[in-house]
């Protein structure tokens, strides 16, 4: 296997990891708003793409139904803050994680009554041409993914560290209660969070549908993966997220073909030791801040 | 003129009565003690105010009827509640702490420069602007409590236990600076303290509380040294 494989591998691993990226992305910006770890980002994000694919099938341009469900997305993601959420915010945090599980389970049921199991295509945004980088073939339609998961990243990072709302998210996540006594209005604030993420979401979900094929589950593997970025980058670093999920992907691919034990069944189990490793040495993540608690 | 009035204020824990009809009358710019044991409703009291815990009775703030808002709206009014405890961002750097406090207002140059007037005030912040609030030392962290509240401009700063876990010697350079910040800003100020002489470092009137009730109102010089305040204190 020469250079080239090399090259191809790592590009096809790039483009998978900017699929993990966007999810993980999209839990960091809940966990920064929020405080929350939410599992039911993946389902979310699908729903999101149905709601897209609805839009396609009733005559809406591509890039037009697009839009219409990732604005749709940010009032779902408030209202499920709103209706759902808001009722566990007050107890046991562990609780609130597991209602989002419980949300997770609940809107792919609610998909697969919807629209079924089985995979419906669902068109891309960008062109299927390839083109030929260092000897290794790329498709237009990773390239453009990951830059647009790229650009997301950054305007993510300014959004939380340049701007009022951005500190006002954070506040509210650090202590919502605390937050209140400068004025934050708390629950507004929140909803706020979740729909941002919700948009998020919607966007990973329009971006991969076409690679994955839609169907309620699409995004399970994924969220396993986007989980495993999450807590190799750092609950608080955007970037860190980023360069973890694209360090998985092109991790996973490299080993499936250069480690021959572990090959394509095993190459799932390879975040997972890495996780392990990490949370070892390294227990805040490899770009996040270690949380100091004062008694 | 009055500017904030308690009437007759009720307040529960679940089934557990907390206050029993508190009466307190704060005027424009004065500065107002609650003093009394463990137990007494002083901490309860402000959070009537501030809208944190359920009451009944009449709360009014410049005129106006606050009882049963929430938190956020009670702050947009005016109050800046300083609770038990240090009301710091752990997460975030102390710049933001103060920026956070400021939310509600507009006009970055005012702003900019009240963060500069905070730091003047709280010398021992000026090196530690970037540090994350929860890796500030106890005394900071009040110190930095007390400054963000400020950056809202309230009208009315409520103080809780600003010395609780504080060495004396801290203690009294957070009492000194919140001294100053009266004078320079004119800032009316309920004060809850434990430390009788700091409390009465900062106050003109105080009332003591004894189960959730008034048992005794005056002016500071008429209630320094009486005996009543020595048993409140003591809880006997």
């Amino acid at each position: 296997m020469g250079m080239g494989t090399f090259i191809q591998l790592v590009v096809d691993g790039l483009s998978t990891g900017a699929i993990y990226a966007a999810l993980a992305l999209a839990i960091v910006l809940v966990n920064q708003a929020t405080g929350l770890i939410n599992f039911a980002q993946g389902g979310l994000a699908v729903l999101s793409s149905y709601i897209a694919y609805v839009f396609v099938r009733l005559g809406l341009p591509l890039i037009l139904a697009i839009i219409v469900a990732v604005v749709l997305s940010f009032f779902i993601g408030a209202l499920v803050e709103r209706f759902l959420v808001r009722r566990f915010e007050r107890g046991d945090p562990d609780t609130a994680v597991v209602v989002t599980v419980g949300l997770l389970t609940l809107v792919t049921g609610l998909c697969a009554v919807l629209w079924g199991y089985n995979n419906l295509g669902f068109p891309s945004l960008f062109p299927l041409t390839s083109v030929e980088i260092l000897g290794a073939v790329v498709s237009v339609r990773s390239l453009a993914t990951t830059v647009t998961i790229v650009v997301i990243m950054v305007v993510l990072q300014l959004l939380f560290l340049r701007t009022k709302l951005g500190l006002a998210l954070r506040a509210v996540a650090d202590n919502p209660a605390s937050a209140a006594f400068s004025g934050l209005p708390v629950g507004r604030l929140l909803m706020v969070g979740w729909g941002l993420a919700a948009t998020l979401g919607a966007i990973a979900g329009v971006l991969v549908a076409p690679q994955l094929t839609l169907t309620p589950g699409m995004l399970d593997t994924a969220l396993v993966y986007a989980l495993a970025a999450v807590i190799l980058g750092g609950l608080s670093s955007p970037i860190g997220c980023v360069v973890a999920a694209s360090a998985i992907g092109v991790l996973e691919n490299l080993v499936a073909v250069y480690v021959p034990f572990i090959g394509h069944d095993l190459k799932i189990a390879v975040p997972f030791v890495l996780i392990f490793v990490i949370l070892v040495l390294r227990p805040q993540g490899l770009f996040g801040r270690k949380v100091v608690v004062r008694v | 003129m009055t500017l904030l009035e308690l009437a007759d204020v009720t307040a529960f824990y679940g089934p557990v009565q907390v206050l029993d009809g508190v009466s307190l009358s704060v005027p424009e710019g004065g500065s107002v003690g609650i003093l009394g044991a463990n137990g007494a409703g002083k901490t309860t009291t402000l959070r009537a105010v501030s809208g944190t815990v359920r009451t009944g009775g009449r709360i009014t703030f410049d005129g106006r009827d606050i009882r049963g808002l929430r938190p956020d709206q009670v702050a947009a009014l005016g109050i800046a509640h300083v609770p038990e405890g240090r009301g710091t961002l752990g997460q975030l750097s102390v710049r933001e702490n103060l920026l956070v406090g400021a939310y509600l207002r507009k006009g970055r140059k005012a702003i900019s420069a009240d963060v500069d007037y905070c730091l003047d005030l709280f010398p021992q912040l000026q090196d530690r602007v970037s540090s994350r609030a929860a890796a500030l030392s106890g005394g900071e962290q009040q110190m930095l409590a007390v400054a963000r509240a400020f950056m809202a401009k309230p009208k009315l700063l409520l103080l809780d236990e600003a010395s609780l876990g504080l060495a004396p010697s801290t203690a009294k350079t957070v009492y000194d600076s919140i001294r100053r910040l009266r004078r320079e800003s004119g800032i009316a100020m309920v004060v809850v303290e434990q430390n009788a002489n700091l409390a009465f470092s900062l106050v003109d009137t105080a009332t003591v509380l004894e189960t959730g009730r008034n048992v005794l109102t005056g002016s500071s010089a008429e209630l320094k040294g009486m005996d009543e305040i020595r048993r409140a204190y003591l809880g006997g």
